[in-house]
C-alpha cells in the first residue's frame, strides 16, 4: 500500500492535508483501515469543536472493535464528511480520499508528524 | 502468557497466499478475514464461502461401550442416534456447568466422532479419557489426523456434487457419510454453523490444499470465496448459534442457556452432571434465571460483549455476542436478561455503549432463518 507524498502522517494513524487557508483535513491511513476490517460506524467531532493534537476527538467501529478517533493536529473544526457518517464504509474503500474525516484550522501542530517515506516504514514496523 | 508454541493448520501457506489477515484464535493462527468480512458474510448467505476449520478438535470414541460412555459422558442420548447422523450436545461437569458444546457424529454402530471447539478441545479429551473408565471403548485423540474444510451457502451443494459421487441429495441436515471429494478421502457432513445449508468435509492434513483448490475452481462460476473468522462469527450471530466463551460457559447449565432440550434426562442409566441438571431444570420451570433474548439496534453504534443491557436504569443483563449484522443492516446482539424483560418488544430496553444508553428492541433469537 502506498501513503500519498504530499500527506503527513501521526503515529496514531491519521493522516493530515497541507494547510489551505489554514485549513487542514484528517483522514485515517489505509494500514488502519485495513487493521480495523470493515468500518461501520463513524462518530466525528462536530464543527466548531476545539480539538487538541494527541487526544480523542471520535469513534471509529468496525465489525470485531471500537477504535478512538485522535486528532493529530490542534484547532478548530471547521467542516466534517457527512458522505462518511452515512457510509462509512467510505474509510476502507477511500482512506485517503472520500473517506476523509475532518477539517480542522490548524491553532498547532506537534513537531512529531512523520513525512510518508517515514510513516511506512513505521507502519510496517 | 502461554509458552506453548502457535499452531498453524495445513492450510497455512495457502492463506498467506491468498493475502489473509491472520489472528491467534485458541492458539492456532487462522485467517480472520481475506478482504472485506461483510463481503465474505454476503457471499454465504448469497452464493457460497470456503472456511478452514481444522483448530476444530476432533476425538473419536469406538469400541462395543462407545454408545454407552457417550451418554454417560455427554448429556445427550447418543445411543439413539442412527449410523451416519450426527447429533448436537454438551459435555456437563458434575455440577451441571457446560464444558463444552460438540456436534457428535455416528460412523458406525461402534464409532464416534466428537468435535470439540479448539479451545476446549483438550479438557473434552481429559474428561472423554477419564469418563471412559470401566466401559469397554477408545477414546483417541484425533486432533491431528483431521483438517477440516467447510463450503457454506446455498450454492454449497451444486459446487460439491461436482466433485463427488456421493449421494448428496439423500445426505439430510446433520448428516454424514464417507465419500471422495476431489479424489481425496473424506467424511461428507452436512453441517455448519453458518445458517446456510452447507458441508464440513473431514480429510487427512496431507489432503487439505488439495481439496481447497478443487473446491475454489468448482466454485469459481458461482461466486464461492475463501471466508474467515469474522465472517464466521457474525454468521453465526445471526443464526442465533451460540459461541462457548460468551453465550456458554461452565458457570451457566443447558437450562440456564436456553438450550435444556439437549438435555435427555429419559435416557438409560446415569450420565455425569444428571442431579445439578435436574435441579436446573426445575429451577428454570419455576423461577427463571435470565433468558438469553436477541436485541436489534435502533442506532448504528455496536454493542460488545460484555456490555450491561439497561432498563429503567437499572442493569438488567449482559450482553454476550454483538456485531453490526450484514443482513439486517444494523447492529444486532445476543444478551441475558432478567426474565421480566426478555419478551419480544419488551419497551425500555438498551444497551450501555460506552456510557450512552441506546435504545434496542428485544426480539426472539434467530435473527436469520434461511428460506428453504
Amino acid at each position: 500500500m502506498s501513503n500519498p507524498q504530499q500527506l503527513r502522517y501521526s503515529k496514531e494513524h491519521e493522516w493530515l492535508s497541507g494547510a489551505e487557508d489554514g485549513v487542514s483535513t484528517v483522514g485515517i491511513t489505509e494500514h488502519a483501515a485495513n487493521a480495523l476490517g470493515d468500518v461501520v460506524f463513524v462518530q466525528l467531532p462536530e464543527v466548531g469543536d476545539t480539538v487538541a493534537a494527541g487526544e480523542t476527538c471520535g469513534e471509529l467501529e468496525s465489525t470485531k472493535s471500537v477504535s478512538d478517533l485522535y486528532s493529530p493536529v490542534a484547532g478548530e473544526v471547521t467542516e466534517v464528511n457527512e458522505d462518511v457518517v452515512n457510509d462509512p464504509s467510505l474509510v476502507n474503500s477511500a482512506p485517503f480520499e472520500g473517506g476523509w474525516l475532518f477539517k480542522v484550522r490548524v491553532a498547532e501542530e506537534p513537531g512529531d508528524l512523520l513525512s510518508a517515506d517515514e510513516y511506512t516504514a513505521f507502519s510496517a514496523g | 502468557m502461554s509458552s506453548t508454541p502457535i499452531r498453524h493448520t495445513a492450510l497455512d501457506a495457502l492463506h498467506r497466499s491468498l493475502g489473509a489477515t491472520m489472528t491467534d484464535f485458541a492458539g492456532w493462527d487462522m485467517p480472520l478475514r481475506y478482504g472485506s468480512e461483510r463481503d465474505e458474510h454476503n457471499a454465504v448467505r448469497t452464493r457460497a464461502g470456503l472456511f478452514d476449520l481444522s483448530h476444530m478438535g476432533e476425538i473419536t470414541v469406538s469400541g462395543p461401550e462407545a454408545s454407552a460412555l457417550l451418554n454417560h459422558a455427554l448429556v445427550g442420548n447418543l445411543a439413539s442416534v442412527g449410523v451416519g447422523r450426527a447429533r448436537y450436545t454438551m459435555i456437563c461437569q458434575e455440577d451441571g456447568g457446560i464444558l463444552d458444546d460438540l456436534i457428535v457424529y455416528r460412523l458406525g454402530d461402534t464409532e464416534f466422532m466428537v468435535v470439540a471447539n479448539a479451545s476446549n478441545a483438550q479438557v473434552v479429551l481429559d474428561a472423554l479419557v477419564e469418563r471412559s473408565a470401566g466401559f469397554d471403548a477408545v477414546v483417541r485423540d484425533d486432533r491431528d489426523a483431521y483438517a477440516l474444510i467447510a463450503v457454506q451457502g446455498p450454492e454449497s451443494p451444486g459446487i460439491l456434487a461436482s466433485l463427488t459421487d456421493a449421494g448428496l441429495d439423500g445426505l439430510k441436515y446433520y448428516a454424514g457419510l464417507p465419500g471422495t471429494v476431489a479424489g481425496v478421502p473424506a467424511l461428507i457432513a452436512r453441517t455448519g454453523y453458518t445458517g446456510e445449508d452447507g458441508f464440513e468435509l473431514f480429510v487427512k492434513p496431507e489432503h487439505a490444499v488439495e481439496l481447497w483448490q478443487a473446491l475454489t475452481k468448482a466454485g469459481e462460476g458461482v461466486g464461492l470465496v475463501p471466508c474467515g473468522l469474522s465472517c464466521r462469527d457474525t454468521l453465526r450471530l445471526e443464526a442465533g448459534m451460540p459461541l462457548y466463551g460468551h453465550e456458554l460457559s461452565t458457570s451457566l447449565t443447558p437450562f440456564d442457556a436456553g438450550l435444556g432440550r439437549v438435555v435427555k434426562f429419559e435416557k438409560e442409566g446415569d450420565f455425569v452432571g444428571r442431579g445439578a441438571l435436574e435441579e436446573a431444570a426445575a429451577r428454570s420451570r419455576e423461577n427463571p434465571p435470565r433468558v438469553l433474548v436477541g436485541l436489534v439496534a435502533e442506532g448504528r453504534r455496536v454493542p460488545r460483549a460484555g456490555y450491561a443491557v439497561v432498563a429503567g436504569g437499572e442493569v438488567i443483563g449482559e450482553v454476550t455476542s454483538g456485531a453490526p449484522s450484514p443482513t439486517l443492516g444494523k447492529p444486532i446482539a445476543m444478551a441475558y436478561v432478567d426474565a421480566a424483560h426478555a419478551a419480544p418488544g419488551t419497551a425500555g430496553v438498551g444497551v450501555d455503549i460506552r456510557g450512552s444508553h441506546e435504545p434496542y428492541e428485544v426480539v426472539a433469537l434467530p435473527f436469520y432463518k434461511r428460506q428453504k
